[in-house]
Parts: C-alpha cells; sequence; structure tokens
C-alpha cells in the first residue's frame, strides 16, 4: 500500500523575465518560485491499479518523480507499507519500480545488459537477474530482441525494456509515467497486459495517462490533478458516476470545466 | 561504484565516435601528419637546392680567382646581361622582373692582396623569396678567398699563425656545460612535454565527459539511475573514474604514437636519440611523473564532469568544455616561458607548479621534498573540485533544470 499526503513542491525560476502572459497569470508562481505541486494526496492499496490524470503541466510528472524519490518534496509524506520513504530514499529505492516518460536506454549495450545493470544496481546476484530476466522477457515478448544493441529498438522494443529494466529488482509499487505514450496498438496491448500481470501479483500500480480508455480497461482507482492540487480521488466506479455519457465528461467534471464550459473557451 | 565505471567503459569502449578520436586518430593521424610533414618538407628543400639559378656577373675582369669558383657551382648557370642593363637601377628592374635571380657585381679594387685594396666589396642582387640557397653557396665561396686572401696578408705582415688567431679573434669565450646531456635535452623539450600532455588529457576525457553527465539527461537515461538503491556519491565517482580512464588512455596512446613513428619515419635516427634520452631518465622520475599526472588529470575529470552534469545536452556541454582548454594552456604556457623556474609563487601556481616539476623530473634536477608540497597541494585542489562535483550532483537544480 502507497499513502501519499499533502506532497508540495515549488521550483525557483531561473528567468521570470522569460515568462510569457499567461505563465504570469499561473496561481502557482509566486514571487520567484513556481509551485509545481501545492497539494496533493492520495492512495493505492494492494493489487490496486491508480490512474494519475490530469492536464498537460498539472504537475502529475513532478508527483512521480517525487514518489520515485528522484525529487525531494518541500512538504507532505509518502508511506509505503507504512514507512515514510523521504526518511531513508536509498533504501526505499528498492521497493519502487519506476518508469519515468521519455525514458531511455544505453543504446551501446543490448536490452539484456542494460536490465542486468539495473538488477546489479538493485543488488541482485548474477542468477537471480539470470532468472528474472528470462521471466520478464517471456511476459513481455522479449526473446526477438533482448540481445541486439538497444540503440537499433523500435518505440515499442524500447519501452517493453525499459519497463523490463523498472521491474528487474521485483518492486513493491511500480510507478509508470505515460507508459503507452507513442507506442503502436501491439506495443499497447503488452504493456496494459504486463500491468494487468502485476495487479494480479499484488503489487500497486501507479500510472499517468492521457488514454481514458486505458482508465477503464485498468483502474481501480482514479486521482485527478490540476494546477498542483488534487481535485478527484475516488474509485474508477465514482469517477465514472461524476458523468453517466462519458469519462471525457467525467474528467472535465472533476477539474471543473464542464464540457460547454471548454467548448466556449 | 565499479558496477557504473565498468559499465561507463563498456559504452566508451563501444562507441565507434569515441574510439576514433581517442585510439584511431591519435594512431593514424599523427603518422599522417609526420610523414606527410617530412615528405613536403624533404622534397620542398631538395627541388630548392637542385634548382639552377641564373646569374651574371657585372665586372667579372677585375676577378678571374672568384669568377672560376662561382663557375665550378653546378646549380649556378652563368648568363651574359643585355647590353641596355648597365646602370644599378637597370640591374635591380632586371632581376626584378625575374629575368635573371641574381646579379653579382665585381668592384674594379678587387685584389688578392687586401693590404693594398683595402676592403672588398662585393654587390648582391637578388630578389629575397627563396634564395637562401644562393646566399649559402655564395658566402662558402666567399669565406674560402676570405681566409687565403687573410693568410697572405698576415704572412706579408711576419705574423705568426697563432698570432694571426689572435688578431682574427682577440677575444674568444670558451664555453664549459656542467649540464649533462639529460639535464640540456630535459631543459629543451621538458617544458613541452607536460603542455602536450595536459592537452591530450584534456582532449581525451572531453568527449566523455560530455557523454557521462550532459548525454545521459539528454537520452533519458540519468533520471532512471538517480532512482536505484546506489549512492549518488558512488555514481559520481564511477563517472569521474571513466573520465580520468579515458584522458590517460587518449594521452598515453597518443605520445606512443608520436614517438613510435617518429623513429619509424626517420628511420630508426629520431628514435635512437629519442631512445638515448629516455633511457637517461630514472624509472623513478618516470613513475613520479605519472604520479604528478594522477591529481592534474582528477582535477580535469572533476570540472568536465561538473560541467556536463549541468549542461542540458550533449552540444551545451561542449560549449561550456571549450573555454576550458584556455583556462589550461595559459598556466602552462607560464612553465615554458624562459626564466620562470619552480621557486617562490610559481611553486605554488596550480598546474604551472605541476608542469615545472614534470620538467624537472625529465631534466633530472628535481628536488623531492618540494614535490611533495605540490603533489599534495594539486591533490587538495582536485579533492575540493571531486567534492564539490558530487555536492553538485546532489542538487536537484542542477538534475532538473
Amino acid at each position: 500500500m502507497i499513502e501519499i499526503n499533502k506532497l508540495a513542491k515549488k521550483f525557483k525560476v531561473e528567468n521570470p523575465k522569460k515568462l510569457s502572459d499567461q505563465d504570469k497569470k499561473d496561481p502557482r508562481l509566486q514571487g520567484r518560485f513556481f509551485h509545481s505541486v501545492r497539494e496533493v494526496s492520495f492512495t493505492c492499496n494492494d493489487g490496486e491499479v491508480l490512474g494519475l490524470l490530469g492536464p498537460n503541466g498539472a504537475g502529475k510528472t513532478t508527483t512521480l518523480r517525487m514518489l520515485s524519490t528522484a525529487l525531494k518534496p518541500d512538504s507532505g509524506t509518502i508511506n509505503i507499507g507504512g514507512a515514510d520513504i523521504l526518511k531513508n530514499p536509498v533504501e526505499a529505492r528498492k521497493q519502487i519500480g519506476f518508469l519515468s516518460g521519455g525514458t531511455g536506454l544505453y543504446g551501446r549495450l543490448s536490452g539484456r545488459e542494460n536490465i542486468a545493470y539495473f538488477g546489479q544496481l538493485n543488488g541482485m546476484s548474477n542468477n537471480e537477474i539470470t532468472k528474472r530476466i528470462a521471466e520478464l522477457s517471456a511476459r513481455l515478448d522479449m526473446d526477438s530482441f533482448l540481445d541486439r544493441r538497444s540503440e537499433t529498438y523500435s518505440t515499442g522494443m524500447k519501452q517493453k525494456a525499459s519497463i523490463a529494466r523498472s521491474v528487474i529488482h521485483s518492486p513493491k509499487v511500480v510507478i509508470l509515467d505515460e507508459p503507452t505514450t507513442g507506442l503502436d496498438i501491439m506495443a499497447t496491448q503488452t504493456v496494459l497486459k504486463f500491468i494487468r500481470d502485476l495487479k494480479s501479483d499484488n503489487v500497486p500500480v501507479i500510472f499517468s495517462t492521457h488514454h481514458l480508455d486505458e482508465v477503464s480497461e485498468l483502474c481501480d482507482r482514479v486521482t485527478v490533478i490540476d494546477q498542483g492540487q488534487t481535485m478527484f480521488n475516488d474509485t474508477y466506479e465514482a469517477f465514472k458516476a461524476l458523468d453517466e455519457i462519458s469519462l471525457h465528461e467525467a474528467f472535465l467534471r472533476s477539474i471543473g470545466k464542464p464540457k460547454h464550459e471548454m467548448t466556449e473557451e | 561504484m565499479w558496477l557504473v565505471f565498468q559499465k561507463e567503459v563498456k559504452e566508451l569502449l563501444r562507441d565507434r565516435k569515441t574510439l576514433f578520436f581517442m585510439i584511431a586518430l591519435p594512431i593514424l593521424l599523427f603518422p599522417l601528419l609526420i610523414g606527410g610533414t617530412l615528405y613536403v618538407g624533404t622534397n620542398v628543400v631538395k627541388g630548392a637546392v637542385e634548382k639552377t639559378r641564373t646569374y651574371a656577373i657585372v665586372g667579372q675582369q677585375y676577378s678571374d680567382e672568384f669568377v672560376g669558383k662561382l663557375k665550378e657551382v653546378e646549380q649556378f648557370s652563368l648568363q651574359t646581361l643585355p647590353n641596355e642593363v648597365q646602370t644599378k637601377e637597370q640591374i635591380i628592374a632586371y632581376v626584378k622582373e625575374g629575368n635573371i635571380d641574381f646579379v653579382i657585381e665585381v668592384p674594379d679594387n678587387y685584389s688578392a692582396a687586401v693590404l693594398d685594396s683595402g676592403q672588398i666589396t662585393l654587390k648582391l642582387y637578388r630578389n629575397q623569396a627563396g634564395l637562401k640557397v644562393v646566399e649559402n653557396k655564395l658566402n662558402k665561396i666567399v669565406s674560402e678567398l676570405t681566409d687565403i686572401y687573410q693568410t697572405a696578408a698576415f704572412s706579408s705582415l711576419g705574423l705568426s699563425e697563432s698570432q694571426q688567431v689572435s688578431v682574427i679573434t682577440p677575444i674568444e669565450v670558451e664555453e664549459i656545460n656542467v649540464a649533462d646531456e639529460r639535464e640540456t635535452q630535459g631543459e629543451s623539450i621538458g617544458g613541452f612535454i607536460p603542455y602536450l600532455i595536459f592537452m591530450l588529457c584534456l582532449q581525451g576525457a572531453m568527449l566523455p565527459a560530455s557523454d557521462l553527465g550532459a548525454g545521459e539527461k539528454e537520452r533519458g537515461t540519468l533520471e532512471t539511475l538517480l532512482i536505484t538503491p546506489i549512492d549518488r556519491t558512488k555514481i559520481v565517482l564511477g563517472k569521474f573514474f571513466t573520465i580520468a580512464f579515458a584522458g590517460v588512455t587518449s594521452a598515453l596512446v597518443t605520445v606512443l604514437s608520436i614517438a613510435l613513428w617518429t623513429a619509424v619515419l626517420s628511420r630508426g635516427e629520431a628514435g635512437e636519440v629519442l631512445v638515448k634520452f629516455m633511457s637517461s631518465i630514472d624509472a623513478i622520475d618516470f613513475l613520479l611523473v605519472f604520479l604528478m599526472l594522477i591529481p592534474v588529470v582528477a582535477i580535469f575529470a572533476a570540472v568536465l564532469l561538473t560541467l556536463s552534469i549541468y549542461a542540458r545536452s550533449f552540444k551545451e556541454a561542449q560549449g561550456y568544455m571549450t573555454p576550458l582548454v584556455f583556462v589550461v594552456i595559459i598556466p602552462v604556457i607560464f612553465a615554458m616561458l624562459p626564466g620562470v623556474e619552480l621557486k617562490g609563487v610559481w611553486a605554488w601556481v596550480p598546474l604551472t607548479n605541476v608542469a615545472l616539476a614534470i620538467k624537472e623530473l625529465i631534466k633530472g634536477t628535481m628536488d623531492y621534498v618540494q614535490l611533495f608540497a605540490i603533489f599534495g597541494s594539486t591533490a587538495v585542489i582536485a579533492g575540493g573540485l571531486l567534492a564539490f562535483c558530487i555536492y553538485w550532483f546532489k542538487q536537484e537544480k542542477v538534475l532538473f533544470r
């Protein structure tokens, strides 16, 4: 189980003169600081898939980076299995599998070498790594390309290898930042199936997405954030109930912008 | 840390661009440069020496002896000046127009009896360009005749041979070089060696440094590395040692390539000189030169990695690193200036003091106690820069710019 409570993170604006007029009107800009995440809270239980939704620039990536311990929050708490991960981030990283948006592979290494390297960094033995790679390769259908240099991979192959790399150490929590962006239908299905497998293994999965069909297919819970704040946080059924006609309308309602308002804008 | 180092070196050795700049270029470019320079230089000189020069003599009736010697020179071809070329101005214009390579005017007072005739002035009309060969050959003839005329003149004055020598050169400075061969040669090339090695280390380290920091950011692999349960200090150290390894390897390959190809292309002559000079340097001094390089390479690796981590892209990193070359060149050039020695203030100028110490080690005149102080102070600077690099790598504002 992962619990996030009142997370906040601000960044110093490097060059305020370069901000556009629209940026200057953003309520998150206060003085020389941009409050990217102001108050985000949600909970994801074991075996649940939580969909993190929000418009571009809402603070999703910053939130996920804090969950992965890449960024340190200014305030708030993150607990995994009841332990505060901010107190010992290095130890907490062993329990987290994180796939960031736009992630890359080491192009001059093969997929197998990339995955094995991260297994070694997570303190796994060579035997454990070999077995786990075989298991992940079968799950993600990677056998045909795993020993080729990853610089020759297609987008789908790269994403599969990246996912395998992020879960090589069998983490307790998996965080995926837009894992299906740019993938073709086949690769997308492989990724979605993998998320379902994680769910059946009782691993909590938090993933951000712009695809509402993926939300309907996978999610038990939905959290919507906008302008750095949690706007909605409940079960998928409650989210769906916001609008009986479409998830798209439900999403707009969750951020306080019903469809007709959006059309007028 | 060694996991990161091993992986980075593996990637480095699989990168064709890095391998080209680090190994292939020094091995292939230097023979081309050295061989090409030797080939072109030799052929140009040979052509210049063997080329036949046309010349004319004004007043050749005044000295059969001088004219005879000129005619003996194989590469000189005697011509006759046209009748309309008589005055000084006409001769100058005639040579200037390229009608002839040079003209010699023999004065009417030309005589072997110099005590009677006074000083003889031969006028040489020539274009400045490319006629050093003419000058050399003429000077040889003039020198031979001068010796003959001087001896004759002194003999007529009744001077003995030793008196003649005293009159010609009343005061002579006899130089007694107390420096041994190693010290002399070390003084000549000792300043250049640290310059060469420093620059090669820096250049060799730049490409991998750009790739290991900014390159990782650009490819999106850095963030993934940051969330592994490995201490960020160890990540920095792994990358730091990879950059240092690349710098040292590049410098060693280049120096060995230069030495090898110079020896091969000069058909062993330069090789013999090199081997003789190198063998005069003690093994312990070689080892100390290498040890002195360690903190210098550490300084380069720490600064390069710091810049690379800050940059958003590979291109931006290269932009930051280029001015660093000048920052390194200046203190090393100080060490090459005449009069700059490992004393006083210079002993405390970073990089300059190491360059001077390497020069002293090569010459064999190093004060080893002073070496400890220089090594220590440079190591402290390197340690400080590495500590800053580690601190820098832990800053969110740097990693997520």
